[in-house]
């Protein structure tokens, strides 16, 4: 597996936010983390790349144990996400973000004090812009990533994750906001991005999008794991119809 | 050139200087109000050297420079794990530490001043200040330049991409106190004459204020800043009595004008 949990627990105050989840990513599998609102998606993908510490449980990153690994050195083992609220950092270029995750392959002070600055020479920089370019966002490279509208910064985040070409891409809410043809691009670049075997790992409320991107999809409700089951059978599961919809002696 | 214009033109170079040592650690999102106290360790360090061991002022400045960015280094890890104006607070309490110790220290003349003979001429001044100029603007053209303004603008998906948040801060500062000491040191020797009692927190507050009214979203804002904040009261100079209420305002009408500096990304010069 290239990404395990096991019996990870999460509490805020007195708040049990994950309890006891248990789930595993094959390699080069496409996952979908689905659930109501406030069933703790979100804080999964926390708890993985170390946003907060677990209360109990660990996480495994081919087959190594990352649970008490600062989130920094993460993204270094091949771990990448986006976030729900997309945060790329304004006052930097679209270019100059997507040159920030770079950074995660080559870390270190010397790395730090190569020049990158230098027109389109410069090794890293014209990388970044053939990754801009491949995404049809060539013409944002020099913009301030914080002007841009929102289905814009949501490709560059996704170029900015994979820039530190990661083995396991972690997207949450990938496709929210995103009309249907921007929803369908998103999953053809999301296709291709899996061809060259990256594992996805994706938290997502459209369930179309879900069913034609994913072979796998594990269901939680209140922190727990409520279903897993192959995407086609998620319709037929009455546990996860009742956490969408109450019950079927209410409906 | 007439002593005048050499004495202006030094105190610009200087206060270049000095607005890249609060741009530093501002463009890693640290609001840092020491910045005096960094110049006096910088200026009564290279006076110390060169009166009591007979150092040249050129290897007493660079001593100086590395002594107050071996103290910005030290003071960076227990003032960085305070935040916003906290961390303004934190470098307040630091720079009356540092001006009241100095205050104290009688072998450096204490509270009467502190005369230094060596001398540095304007040359070496405006070569040092050129340095540091190429040095800041080649910074910003490496991934520190790109990284520090990524912590500033969120730290926590700075730290997700990788980068060590705490390492580039303290990097910043130290950086910045270490720029702070070498324009003490350079003032120190042009001047002859410091007084601890010039290195006060009134004093860092100008610095910062050079760098907030250039901008602090480009490496051109603070050279601005400090141009204007030299050469305009001088310009000023007609009017007397009045030029610094003059200069306030106009101060308060750039300010509200343009919150952000003068200079702006992707604006005239960057690209």
């Amino acid at each position: 597996m290239v990404l395990e949990i096991r019996n990870l627990s999460k509490s805020f105050g007195g708040l049990k936010v994950i309890d006891d989840l248990s789930f595993g990513v094959e390699r080069g599998e496409r996952l979908a983390l689905i659930g109501p609102n406030g069933a703790g998606k979100t804080t999964v993908f926390n708890l993985i790349t170390g946003v907060y510490p677990a209360d109990s449980g660990r996480v495994f990153l081919e087959q190594s144990d990352i649970t008490g690994l600062p989130s920094r050195y993460r993204i270094r083992r091949g771990l990448a996400r986006t976030f729900q609220n997309i945060r790329l950092m304004p006052h930097l270029t679209v270019i100059e973000n997507v040159m920030i995750a770079q950074y995660a392959r080559a870390p270190g002070v010397r790395a730090m004090l190569q020049p990158v600055g230098f027109g389109r020479a410069n090794r890293w920089r014209a990388e970044a812009r053939a990754a801009l370019a491949e995404a049809g966002l060539e013409a944002y490279a020099g913009e301030a990533a914080g002007a841009l509208p929102y289905g814009i910064q949501k490709r560059v985040e996704l170029v900015r994750a994979l820039a530190a070409s990661p083995r396991v891409l972690l997207l949450d809410e990938p496709a929210a906001g995103l009309n249907p043809a921007e929803t369908e691009a998103l999953h053809q670049a999301l296709e291709a991005i899996a061809r060259r075997g990256v594992t996805l790992v994706v938290v997502e409320h459209d369930m179309q999008f879900v069913g034609r991107l994913c072979s796998r999809v594990v269901v939680l409700n209140f922190g727990c794991k409520i279903a897993e089951c192959a995407s086609g059978e998620i319709h037929a599961d009455a546990r996860v119809r009742e956490a969408y919809l109450g019950s079927e002696e209410l409906a | 050139m007439s002593g005048y214009l050499e004495s202006v033109l030094v105190l610009l170079a200087i206060n270049v200087i000095l607005a890249y040592a609060a741009f530093l650690p501002m463009v890693a999102g640290q609001l840092n109000l020491g910045v005096a106290a960094f110049v006096a360790i910088g200026a009564y360090s290279a006076g110390y050297l060169s009166n009591s061991f007979a150092v040249h002022p050129v290897p007493a400045a660079l001593a100086a420079t590395a002594a107050a960015g071996i103290i910005g280094w030290l003071v960076a890890f227990p003032i960085l794990r305070t935040r916003g104006i906290y961390l303004a607070l934190a470098t307040f309490a630091l720079n009356q530490l540092v001006q009241g110790t100095i205050l104290n220290l009688n072998v450096v003349g204490g509270a009467s001043g502190y005369p230094i003979p060596a001398h540095i001429g304007f040359p070496v001044v405006a070569a040092f200040s050129l340095a540091v100029i190429v040095l800041v603007f080649l910074a910003f053209r490496t991934r520190f330049g790109i990284s520090v303004t990524a912590v500033s603008d969120d730290e926590r998906a700075a730290d997700l991409m990788g980068l060590s948040v705490r390492g580039l801060q303290s990097a910043a500062f130290t950086a910045g106190a270490a720029l702070a000491g070498l324009a003490g040191a350079l003032y120190a020797h042009h001047f002859n004459y410091i007084e601890a009692q010039n290195y006060g927190v009134l004093f860092s507050i100008y610095i910062v204020l050079y760098v907030l009214l250039g901008g602090t979203q480009t490496v051109y804002g603070p050279l601005l800043g400090a141009a204007v904040f030299t050469l305009l009261p001088e310009l000023l100079r007609g009017s007397a009595a009045w030029r610094y209420v003059i200069f306030a305002c106009l101060i308060i009408a750039i300010m509200s004008l343009r919150p952000q500096g003068v200079i702006l990304k992707r604006s005239w010069f960057s690209k």
